[in-house]
């Protein structure tokens, strides 16, 4: 009876430990839970900090460029710098007021009411009339220094995906911030996030100027054992676990997980397309939602399993899914663009290429009339599979629009050979050299 | 029931009914469970699922939801016409109509995020909040920023959310030149032939035995497979030929279990019903008279039965119901009728002078196309459509004179339509499919 009890206790304690785990390991993949530290990128924070340091300290203005790939931590770093900034500097008194801005805000003008907001200006602004953007902004700025201490601090704006500014008319939000962190008017630091290497190219050249061609590159170039060592530190429990046993057997289960050799081998083929933390992260949370209380530790099969729904081709499950009648029609359109080098094709020619094939054949099981072969068309159409080629107007006739091909040679013969009960003489008519 | 669903955080009793609902979809609705996880975690921030038409994927999210009663919001971007449409159906659902009330005229995202970000500040999410997008491929038409916000919706509203898009383009077409968030992918596989078999068979009638009805379908299969793998065209072509299939079993000629009789005497048929119904070239109507002619030429003449009445096909009735309500209630309350979650507003709200006038009187107004879908997918509610053959269908209610078609020489490429049948008749349809129109109309509020 007793020790039915203390199983039940364990199982219950065991339970919520697990709890714990997925909701740890969550915030960090899904919900992209700060690091304690910017891990692999250390220089890089430096520098910034540095550069904000002279801000918040010297009231030195400053602009800087933070350009990386998707998910490999831009918002991570400014975060942390803009962080730190808040808390804790040498003297605490000298904190910053930090504003984003980010791909919300369309327009400019959209972006100097968020600025507005994030100042708590709105009501000093009230109904004023400003004759221009500039005045605008100097008006903020001037508004911040006369206020109470707190609000005179330096101001950080972190402008996310930077580029799409450079699309705003006139680039005057750019021009305009540039503009004040060269001048004396007020201690500003303007961090531009991208993922463009060629950002620069997208500036006006007034606007261009004025930037202080400052920039931090977050391109790193990893080999696959600090990769390897990347996915176990994602994976792994933080020392401030509840259950510090627990924790260790987790992550020995981790240590023991990378060290597979068909771990290494899935790993080693992620690594080749991309080493970012978001991919990683990704790939990490298929794996953690197939474990569970009752399957409680991530096995080298859920990591192939996560591999293989990461890396499963789009079009052929969605080729997988045509019926006989339209895959047929794919067939045809592939003979036409082996015989005519990739020029667009039209219904009529695809028809007749497809009646060539079935007049070959005795039985007449394919014969649909030109109607049904229509409807089957516009859905290959729908499913963007084929496209009509640009310019070929509404105007035509359908049957005499000019399409393309939107698949490749390799994924219609691999979508043959995983189609349900394909009929051998359609199979045979594919890989046929000509039509 | 193969496999049963399992999850720590919901009764058994409620998975199994979840599992129920969805015959061939465990392994789909399983992986999603696993993915959502405890409903206090935090989910991935973006889902995108895609897979043919039919293949399930609003049915299973549907199910889900609902069933585990998870606050979610569902929005059609076929109905959301304007995204001020889609930005108040996400806070309405997630925080009632106040919140709905504090966008401004003519939103940006930038409010919207503001206005979300000020309700979660009060009512934070206990629970992750699923926004659910259907026809998710429409968003790549609008602003170009609202594809990418949405995908880091988490990130930029600081809630625990998350975005899951539905649609039967692959994901790599939605993708913008500079890249986005980019969301967990997941594929709907198509039904197989014996799942459909299945899932159809279920819909047996019931003064016949399951297995008769389960011939039925499999004899309907064999002749439409090969054409059309759409369960939702599936399942209607079974209903409309079904009278067919029993009416030797009627006229007492064979028995039930005689199916080689009955296939001979079906097939050709519904061989025929392809080239037709299936196309959508022809209303049901002329189809039965079709029907009619030739078994009058052959001899076998039939007694005047129901056929009296206009029979028309499922969605063009309700294309036709919508197009009745685009032509007899003014486009300013359509939001009230047909928004899911509006709030009571009361007729005076709408009323303007010189308005006193009941349409009914003046007669029915032209509209536009893209009024007249928005109208169509919010009646026709989960039942819907694919969007091709809708096209063939309005065109084919214009044939019949039942629409007419208002040319406006200035403008070629977007053609107005009014509706052409009384009022009378359209209870009449709206009665078939147990829809009651009235409620619906402007003038009878
Ligand atoms: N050095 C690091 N150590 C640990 N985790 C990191 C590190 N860098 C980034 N991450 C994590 O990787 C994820 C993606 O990072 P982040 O959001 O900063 O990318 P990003 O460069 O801003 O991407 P995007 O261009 O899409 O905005 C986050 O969950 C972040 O916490
Ligand atoms: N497994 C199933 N069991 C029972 N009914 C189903 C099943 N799958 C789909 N259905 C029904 O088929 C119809 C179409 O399904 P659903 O709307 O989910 O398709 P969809 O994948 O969302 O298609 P679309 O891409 O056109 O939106 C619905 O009426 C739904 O109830
Ligand atoms: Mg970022
Ligand atoms: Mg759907």
């Amino acid at each position: 009876m007793t020790t039915g009890y203390t199983a039940f206790l364990l199982l219950c304690v065991f339970i919520r430990l697990h709890f714990q785990v997925q909701k740890i390991l969550r915030e960090r993949f899904c919900h992209q839970k700060l690091p304690e530290k910017p891990e692999g990128v250390e220089a890089q924070h430096k520098h910034l900090l540095e550069l904000l340091k002279r801000t918040a300290i010297h009231g030195e203005s400053n602009s800087v460029l933070i350009v990386g790939p998707r998910g490999a931590g831009k918002t991570m770093v400014s975060l942390h710098s803009g962080l730190k900034m808040g808390l804790c500097v040498e003297m605490p008194e000298k904190k910053m007021n930090c504003i984003e801005v980010c791909l919300l805000q369309t327009d400019d003008r959209i972006a100097l009411k968020e600025i507005t907001r994030q100042l708590h200006l709105e009501n000093a602004v009230g109904d004023k009339v400003f004759g221009s953007f500039a005045e605008n902004l100097a008006f903020l700025l001037e508004a911040l220094k006369k206020g109470d201490r707190s609000s005179s601090r330096p101001v950080l704006f972190v402008l996310d995906e930077f580029d799409l500014f450079a699309h705003h008319k006139n680039q005057t939000l750019l021009y305009n911030l540039f503009d004040v962190s060269q001048s004396a008017q007020a201690p500003v630091a303007v961090v531009g996030l991208t993922c463009r290497l060629d950002v620069l190219e997208l500036l006006e050249k007034r606007v261009k100027s004025r930037f202080s061609h400052r920039q931090i590159h977050l391109l790193s170039s990893l080999t696959f054992s600090q990769y390897l060592e990347r996915v176990r530190a994602q994976l792994s429990l933080p020392g401030s676990f509840p259950d510090s046993k627990f924790a260790q057997d987790w992550n020995g289960g981790i240590e023991t997980l990378c060290e597979d050799k068909s771990v290494e081998e899935v790993l080693q083929r992620h690594f080749n397309s991309s080493t970012d933390f978001r991919s990683i992260q990704m790939l990490l949370m298929l794996c953690l939602s197939r474990v569970s209380v009752a399957k409680p530790t991530i096995k080298p099969a859920d990591l192939l399993e996560a591999s293989r729904l990461c890396l499963s081709d789009a079009k052929a499950n969605m080729l997988h899914g045509l019926s006989i009648l339209e895959l047929c029609l794919i067939i045809a359109m592939k003979h036409l663009n082996d015989v005519y080098e990739g020029e667009p094709f039209n219904l009529q020619m695809v028809h007749n290429e497809f009646k060539k094939f079935l007049h070959r054949k005795s039985n007449s099981m394919y014969n649909f009339d030109q109607p049904v072969i229509m409807k089957a068309f516009e859905h290959l159409q729908q499913l963007e599979l084929i496209r009509p080629v640009d310019g070929s107007s509404a105007k035509t006739q359908r049957e005499y629009q000019l399409m393309r091909l939107m698949l490749d040679h390799s994924q219609i013969m691999e979508a043959l050979q995983k189609y349900p009960q394909c009929p051998t003489d359609v199979k045979q008519w594919a890989m046929s050299a000509f039509g | 029931m193969t496999t049963v669903l399992q999850h720590p955080a919901y009764e058994e009793e409620r998975l199994q009914r979840v599992a129920e609902q969805l015959p061939c979809r465990e392994l789909q609705a399983g992986m999603l469970l696993s993915l959502m996880g405890e409903p206090q975690h935090y989910s991935y921030p973006s889902i995108f699922i895609y897979g043919h038409r039919a293949s399930g994927k609003s049915h299973v999210m549907h199910v889900l939801l609902k069933e585990l009663e998870l606050p979610h919001a569902t929005v059609s971007c076929v109905e959301c016409i304007s995204v001020t449409l889609l930005f108040e159906q996400v806070l309405l659902s997630f925080f009632g109509c106040d919140a709905a009330s504090l966008l401004p005229r003519s939103p940006s995202l930038s409010d919207f995020v503001r206005v979300y970000r000020q309700q979660c500040s009060h009512s934070p999410a206990k629970e992750t909040r699923y926004i659910v997008m259907e026809k998710a491929e429409l968003l790549r038409d609008t602003d170009a920023n609202l594809l990418p916000a949405l995908l880091r919706l988490q990130e930029l509203v600081e809630d625990n959310v998350t975005v899951i898009l539905l649609s039967e383009i692959v994901w790599d077409k939605f993708r913008p030149n500079t890249g986005c968030f980019e969301p967990l992918v997941l594929n709907f596989p198509d039904y197989s032939k014996g799942e459909l078999q299945q899932i159809l068979s279920q819909d047996r009638h019931p003064s016949y035995s399951a297995e008769f009805y389960s011939s039925y379908i499999n004899i309907l299969l064999g002749v439409f497979y090969s054409v059309c793998r759409d369960l939702r065209e599936l399942r209607h072509l079974a209903a409309l030929n079904f009278s067919k299939f029993c009416e030797p079993l009627a006229e007492g000629k064979v028995k039930e279990t005689d199916t080689h009789k009955l296939w001979r005497n079906i097939e050709p048929h519904l061989k025929r019903a392809m080239q037709t119904v299936y196309l959508r070239e022809v209303s049901s109507l002329q189809w039965e008279q079709m029907q009619q002619m030739e078994e009058k030429e052959t001899g076998a003449l039939r007694g005047l039965s129901a056929h009296t009445h206009v029979e028309l096909p499922y969605y063009s009735k309700f294309l036709l119901i919508a197009a009745y309500l685009a032509s007899y209630n003014p486009a300013r309350t359509d939001k009230r009728f047909f928004l899911k979650h509006h709030g009571k507003i009361r007729k005076t709200k709408f009323l303007k002078k010189n308005e006193k006038t009941s349409n009914h009187l003046l007669g029915p107004k032209p509209f536009a196309l893209d009024r007249l879908l928005a109208i169509f997918y919010s009646v026709v509610d989960s039942r819907i459509a694919p969007t091709a053959s809708i096209f063939s269908q309005i065109s084919s209610l214009v044939t019949l004179q039942l629409l007419t078609q208002v040319s406006h020489d200035d403008q070629l490429d977007a053609p107005k339509y009014k509706c052409a049948v009384s009022m009378d008749f359209i209870c009449a349809i709206s009665r078939t499919v147990n829809f009651d129109i009235v409620k619906y109309l402007y003038d009878f509020l």
